[in-house]
């Protein structure tokens, strides 16, 4: 193959006057802006930019040719997720753009920054119908933080700098770039705008000092207080911060399902998850508080149930970086709009500052001893004697020989569930779950982004046996490129979590919920050349985890667990803890 | 308490701009009473007046939501403080024998415009306050007002005295 030589950047920003492709400009901008990984799926209209990729930047780039767009864009989220970093997606106009709206929607909901560029049809074609054409952009406008579409070859560089920028800051999120194919293929000089500053957005990001002030003092005048940890400590790193903050004033620390791993599982101040599915004496102690700190999370209906019963003893800080968030759901007395770990240094600061009186912790020590009866009232617990493998049993057999250490991926359902409830996360960026949309189909292609970005880490998708199918493919995916992502399916023949809700809510009519149809899946592993095992009683699991995770490459672990095995406690949809199930 | 609220929104001139306002409105379930926009002595820039109702938390949430909008310049809740509002608006009313007079009466009356008359109808164009606009649409309407086309509010803050 003969490659024609093209200058670097440096050369070319020393010879601005050098005219080069979009296709080119767009993947020199992407190397501008650190990006080393891209998940993608090629066709006619962005067949410019593969061609100048392959020939050009095979060098600068790892590409992972997904076998699905949707999954493309989750892989992208998953690598984001587990890096910090933005991921970003390429692929085709129509059909490959709409194939991206659920990997989007996803994004959008949990505060991803996921570029997403898709190919669309010339710019003198666009709006006549013309073959593979969609209006992605119009699409994708309420499942974006936002989007462009690039009519010009000329302000290619600008748009791909500001869609970085929207997508990195701020609340972070999806942005989609439309890309005619004659754009790809028009010439211009380039020159990438590192420096750019958008006059329109000017996301908040320092607190307002007398606010911070109210908070503190607040926290040091409390009795019963609580910290509901959301996403966005992960998001602005500021578990570091979280850690301290209650580790000084001695504040027990609740997360929601976005929020695992903000704050070690296993320390001693933590309540483990708040809500729907949250521990017994989470939910007992916001609804028990006299102050609820929450910071990086927005009180979302899964979180709180009966909004006018939740925290409703308590005054309540709330610290977010989205505007919108705060008095959404609910009243707060001490607003303050800011980046978590600005807002949580300067909390640090103002509680140094006024200083923690000798008795603060003789003050909570009631309110710890209530917390302390809450955990033995209730425990997290399932019949341990059973023959049958309990799907709990699967998740804490996998916490226990992976020593915690795993990136988790999970699919959407019971599964779910279960692996926030038996796996304790001590780190942030190791539990990768579609919180906000509920995604089936999120967990592997989002372990396929994680394991690009890690290559030697141990990742893990705890999955469903529906869920599970719905990006099965990538399969493929993860046998081209040697991934020794693990799947652990908790095979109950059932889309479970439904079922269950039928069982307690709709006098146990399984209407269209079973799925006892299916593939065997460890030959389906095998057909796609990677390796299967099952378990089908409690006796085997320890052993099919151990050779799971000693197998190189991708594993299918099958677990053939209880079918009608419930996630509790519960608080029904709408509900407070005064409803909560138990068992 | 439902209230009604104007609100002044300054916005890039730009394709999407109003489909992303508009979308936000009723993605989020919020109503648009009106809406009426057009470029600012700027051409970069458009004016957008919109008229909603909602409850405080929920007008709140709307200009929050508007900010949120990356190309959104600027929000003002212009019932927070004075501002001078017009409408126009074009009636078309039945206006034959003894109603004839009345209509051109009532035109007088409200410093209305004739624009267009045939042998029995009258096209009036009337501008100014919600009031107004309600009151002559009122009297007009026992006469049969045939068709009706209202621009949407437009609204601007009072200027501050001295500036
Ligand atoms: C794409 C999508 N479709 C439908 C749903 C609704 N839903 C939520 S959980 C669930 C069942 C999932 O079944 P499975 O993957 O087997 O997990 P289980 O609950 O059995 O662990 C369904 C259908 C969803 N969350 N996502
Ligand atoms: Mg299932």
């Amino acid at each position: 193959m003969t490659k024609t030589p093209i200058c670097t950047l440096s050369e070319r920003e020393l010879n601005p006057t050098v005219k080069i492709s979009g296709a080119h400009i767009l993947l020199e901008s992407l190397k501008a802006e650190g990006v080393d990984t891209i998940f993608g799926y090629p066709g006619g209209a962005v067949i410019d930019v593969f061609d100048v990729l392959a020939r050009h930047f095979s060098g600068d780039f790892r590409f992972v040719l997904v076998r699905h767009e949707q999954a493309a864009v989750h892989a992208a989220d998953g690598y984001a997720r587990a890096t910090g970093k933005p991921g970003v997606a390429l692929v085709t106009s129509g059909p490959g753009g709409t194939n991206t709206v659920t990997g989007l929607a996803t994004a959008y909901m949990d505060s991803i920054p996921v570029l997403v560029f898709t190919g669309q049809v010339p710019t003198a074609l666009i709006g006549n119908d013309a073959f593979q054409e969609a209006d992605i952009v119009g699409i994708t406008r309420p499942c974006t933080k936002h989007n462009h579409l690039v009519s010009r070859v000329e302000d290619l560089a600008r748009t791909i700098r500001e869609a970085f920028i929207v997508a990195t800051t701020g609340r972070p999120g999806p942005v989609l770039v439309d890309l005619p194919k004659d754009v790809m293929q028009a010439k211009t000089p380039f020159h990438y705008p590192l420096d750019l500053e958008l006059a329109t957005y000017k996301p908040t990001v320092k607190a307002h000092p007398p606010s911070i002030k109210r908070a503190a003092d607040l926290l040091l005048e409390a009795r019963r207080p609580v910290i509901y940890a959301g996403g966005g400590v992960i998001t602005s790193a500021a578990h570091q911060e979280l850690r301290t903050l209650a580790e000084m004033l001695f504040l027990p620390v609740t997360m929601t399902l976005m929020g695992l791993g903000c704050f070690p599982g296993t320390h001693p101040l933590s309540l483990g998850m708040l809500g729907m599915h949250g521990t017994y004496r989470a939910n007992m102690a916001v609804s028990g508080c006299d102050l609820l700190l929450a910071v990086g999370a927005r009180f979302d209906d899964r979180v709180t149930g009966k909004i006018e019963e939740f925290a409703k003893d308590a005054k309540i800080i709330h610290i977010d970086i989205d505007p919108t968030s705060i008095q959404k759901n609910i009243g707060v007395d001490v607003p303050i709009v800011a980046d978590a770990r600005d807002a949580m240094a300067q909390l640090i600061a103002a509680v140094r500052g006024q200083g923690v009186p000798p008795e603060h912790r003789e003050n909570l020590k009631d309110w710890h001893a209530q917390l302390t009866a809450w955990r033995s009232e209730q425990r997290l617990r399932f019949d341990r004697t059973t023959e049958t493998i309990k799907p709990q049993y699967v998740v804490e057999k996998l916490y226990e020989l992976t020593a915690g250490r795993a990136i988790i991926t999970t699919e959407v359902g019971q599964n779910q569930m279960w692996a926030a409830q038996y796996y304790l996360f001590d780190e942030p960026r190791t539990f990768l779950t579609s919180g906000g949309l509920g995604t089936m189909g999120y967990g592997f292609p989002a372990a396929v982004g994680a394991q690009v970005a890690f290559p030697d880490k141990l990742v893990i998708d705890i999955a469903g046996d529906g869920s599970i199918q719905m990006n099965i493919q990538e399969l493929a995916t993860v046998k081209q490129y040697k991934l020794p992502v693990k799947i652990a399916i908790l095979n109950n023949g059932f889309l479970g979590m439904v079922r269950q809700w039928q069982e307690r809510f709709y006098d146990q009519l399984y209407a269209h919920t079973d799925i006892t149809a299916a593939p065997d899946f460890v030959k389906l592993a095998e057909a796609y050349g990677a390796v299967g095992l099952r378990a089908e009683t409690t006796s085997e699991v320890e052993s099919v985890i151990k050779r799971g995770l000693e197998t190189p490459g991708p594993v299918i672990m099958d677990f053939v667990v209880e079918r009608e095995e419930g996630v509790y406690p519960m608080v029904p949809a709408g509900g407070s803890v005064k409803n909560m199930i138990l068992v | 308490m439902e209230d009604s609220h104007v609100i002044s929104v300054l916005v890039e001139n730009k394709p999407g701009v109003l489909a992303r306002v508009s979308g936000m409105f009723s993605g989020r379930g919020f109503n648009i009473h009106s809406l009426a926009v057009a470029p600012t002595l700027d051409p970069e820039y458009s004016r957008m007046t919109i008229v909603t109702q909602g409850k405080e938390q929920i007008i709140e949430q709307i200009i929050k939501q508007l900010r949120k909008l990356v190309n959104v310049v600027k929000v003002q809740d212009l019932t927070r403080g004075d501002y001078v509002d017009r409408e126009m608006v074009l009636i078309r009313v039945r206006a034959t024998g003894p109603k004839r007079s009345e209509v051109l009466n009532l035109t007088d009356i409200f410093r209305a415009k004739v624009v267009d008359v045939t042998h029995d109808t009258v096209t009036i164009e009337v501008s100014g306050t919600q009031s107004k606009i309600d009151a002559i649409l009122e009297l007009l309407a026992p006469v049969g007002i045939l068709d009706l086309l209202r621009t949407g509010m437009v609204a601007i803050q009072r200027a501050r005295k001295g500036s």
